[in-house]
This record gives C-alpha cells, sequence and structure tokens, in this order.
C-alpha cells in the first residue's frame, strides 16, 4: 500500500469520525453507561426477564430503527409497570428514551424508532411498582450509522 | 415550527377497553452533534418530553433522548375508564408546547 493511500485511509476514518461522533462519544463506555443506568433506576440489581423487545437484528439504516418493548405485568394497582428505560451505550449520547405508565395502561408496551450510531447491543430496563428491575439487551447489527446519536 | 401531529385513535371504544393510541409529529430532533456544510455544529433542538392525558387525568409520559429518531412516532396503550377527549403534549427544548387534542367516541 502506498504512503498516499495509507493518508486517504487516515482521512477518511478521521472524517468518519468528526462526522458521526460528538465529544461525549470518547468517553462513553461500559463504566459510563453504568452510572447513567444508575441515575436512572437507582441501586436496584436487575434481573433478566419480563421485557421483550422487537428491533431487527440488521438495521440498514441506523437513523430510523423501529422497535417495539413489552414488559410482562397485570397492570393493577398492586402490581404495574412504571417506567422503561432504552439506551445504547455505543451511541455519542447513550439515552434513547424513557416511558412511563400506570395502572390505567392496561399494557405496558411502547413503540417508537430509534436511533443507532453502529452496531451495539440496545439494554432496556423495566421498573415495577414494588421496586424490583428487570433487564434485557438485543444485539443490532448497523449497515449505516444514525450521526446523530 | 412543526407540522400539525398525526393521532390515530380507534373509531370507537368500549369502556374497560385497552386501545392503542398512534402519534406522529415532524421534528428534526437535531442532537447536537451533527454538523452542517461550513463543519459547525447544529445546535440540538428535541422534542424532550411527550405527554398524553385523557379526560384531564395523565395517562402515559415518555422523555425522549437523542436517539430517538427524527419525526418521532410513538405508540401505546390505554384503558378506556369512560368518555372522554385525548390531549397531546409535546415540549421543545426552549419550552414550546405544541398541543393536540382529539375525543374518543365511546360506545
Amino acid at each position: 500500500m502506498t504512503d498516499r493511500r495509507v493518508f486517504m485511509l487516515g482521512l477518511s476514518a478521521m472524517a468518519a469520525w468528526t462526522g458521526c461522533a460528538g465529544p461525549a462519544a470518547a468517553q462513553s463506555g461500559p463504566r459510563d453507561i453504568q452510572a447513567v443506568v444508575k441515575a436512572l433506576v437507582g441501586d436496584a440489581t436487575p434481573v433478566e426477564g419480563r421485557i421483550s423487545l422487537d428491533l431487527p437484528e440488521i438495521a440498514e439504516n441506523g437513523n430510523t430503527i423501529p422497535y417495539t418493548v413489552r414488559v410482562e405485568s397485570p397492570m393493577t394497582d398492586a402490581e404495574y409497570v412504571k417506567a422503561v428505560h432504552l439506551l445504547a451505550p455505543a451511541n455519542p449520547h447513550p439515552q434513547i428514551g424513557s416511558f412511563f405508565f400506570t395502572p390505567q395502561s392496561g399494557k405496558a408496551t411502547v413503540s417508537s424508532r430509534m436511533r443507532l450510531a453502529q452496531t451495539q447491543d440496545v439494554l432496556v430496563f423495566a421498573e415495577m411498582s414494588d421496586g424490583r428491575l428487570y433487564t434485557t439487551k438485543r444485539a443490532v447489527k448497523v449497515t449505516v450509522g444514525g450521526c446523530g446519536g | 415550527m412543526s407540522a400539525k401531529p398525526r393521532i390515530r385513535l380507534p373509531d370507537n371504544a368500549r369502556i374497560g377497553e385497552v386501545i392503542e393510541i398512534k402519534t406522529l409529529i415532524a421534528h428534526p430532533m437535531e442532537s447536537g452533534n451533527r454538523r452542517n456544510n461550513d463543519g459547525g455544529l447544529v445546535p440540538r433542538l428535541l422534542l424532550h418530553t411527550f405527554a398524553a392525558k385523557f379526560a384531564g387525568r395523565e395517562v402515559f409520559r415518555a422523555t425522549l433522548h437523542t436517539g430517538t429518531a427524527a419525526n418521532p412516532y410513538i405508540s401505546f396503550f390505554t384503558k378506556v375508564p369512560g368518555p372522554g377527549e385525548f390531549e397531546f403534549t409535546w415540549i421543545e427544548d426552549g419550552g414550546a408546547e405544541i398541543i393536540e387534542r382529539q375525543a374518543l367516541k365511546v360506545i
């Protein structure tokens, strides 16, 4: 490979970096995601289960990826899902959205569309009315990243 | 700011029924990470909150972050307590509000 080609490759890599990633990108990693999770849901230890996340395995366009989250719950005054949080740890800013339910919701199901900057595991946390915390994750392969993050 | 939001409710509903509500609003959801042609950052401009009330009572709320796609689509469910009107509110960074109301036909 010629020097010039190496140089051009470097340039395009830089362009991709500055084009897609905000200043926060450099810091987002597993440790930061733990801090974000803690700020959202407190110190409760999450348990796997109860949540299903419908999300394409391969997303051609990271700018708009449809998803549906369902949490199993009777949704009564005694037992209901209070909140659902979605996180994309490898985005420049990891938070996607948080959704808040009441017993009147009937179903703890929500659909929307997310942005993913790159291939990663999407995390979901569900807070129950009795303080329990559930979690799940889904791997999504992103062909063209959503620069919005 | 934005075009009129689109709301999809069932044509009619029974008391006690759990219905799906679909909402869509035109908005760029600028993340603050995108660069314009001159290389400058486009300032962040999000709809950061969505709330739905039915007959004056809040039934659903969402906080939206940069990971939510442009033109946010949100679908959610609610149990119909009786006749009433939905009020949907989107709040933009800076405090501007978009409010849309739609009555539900209860049979």
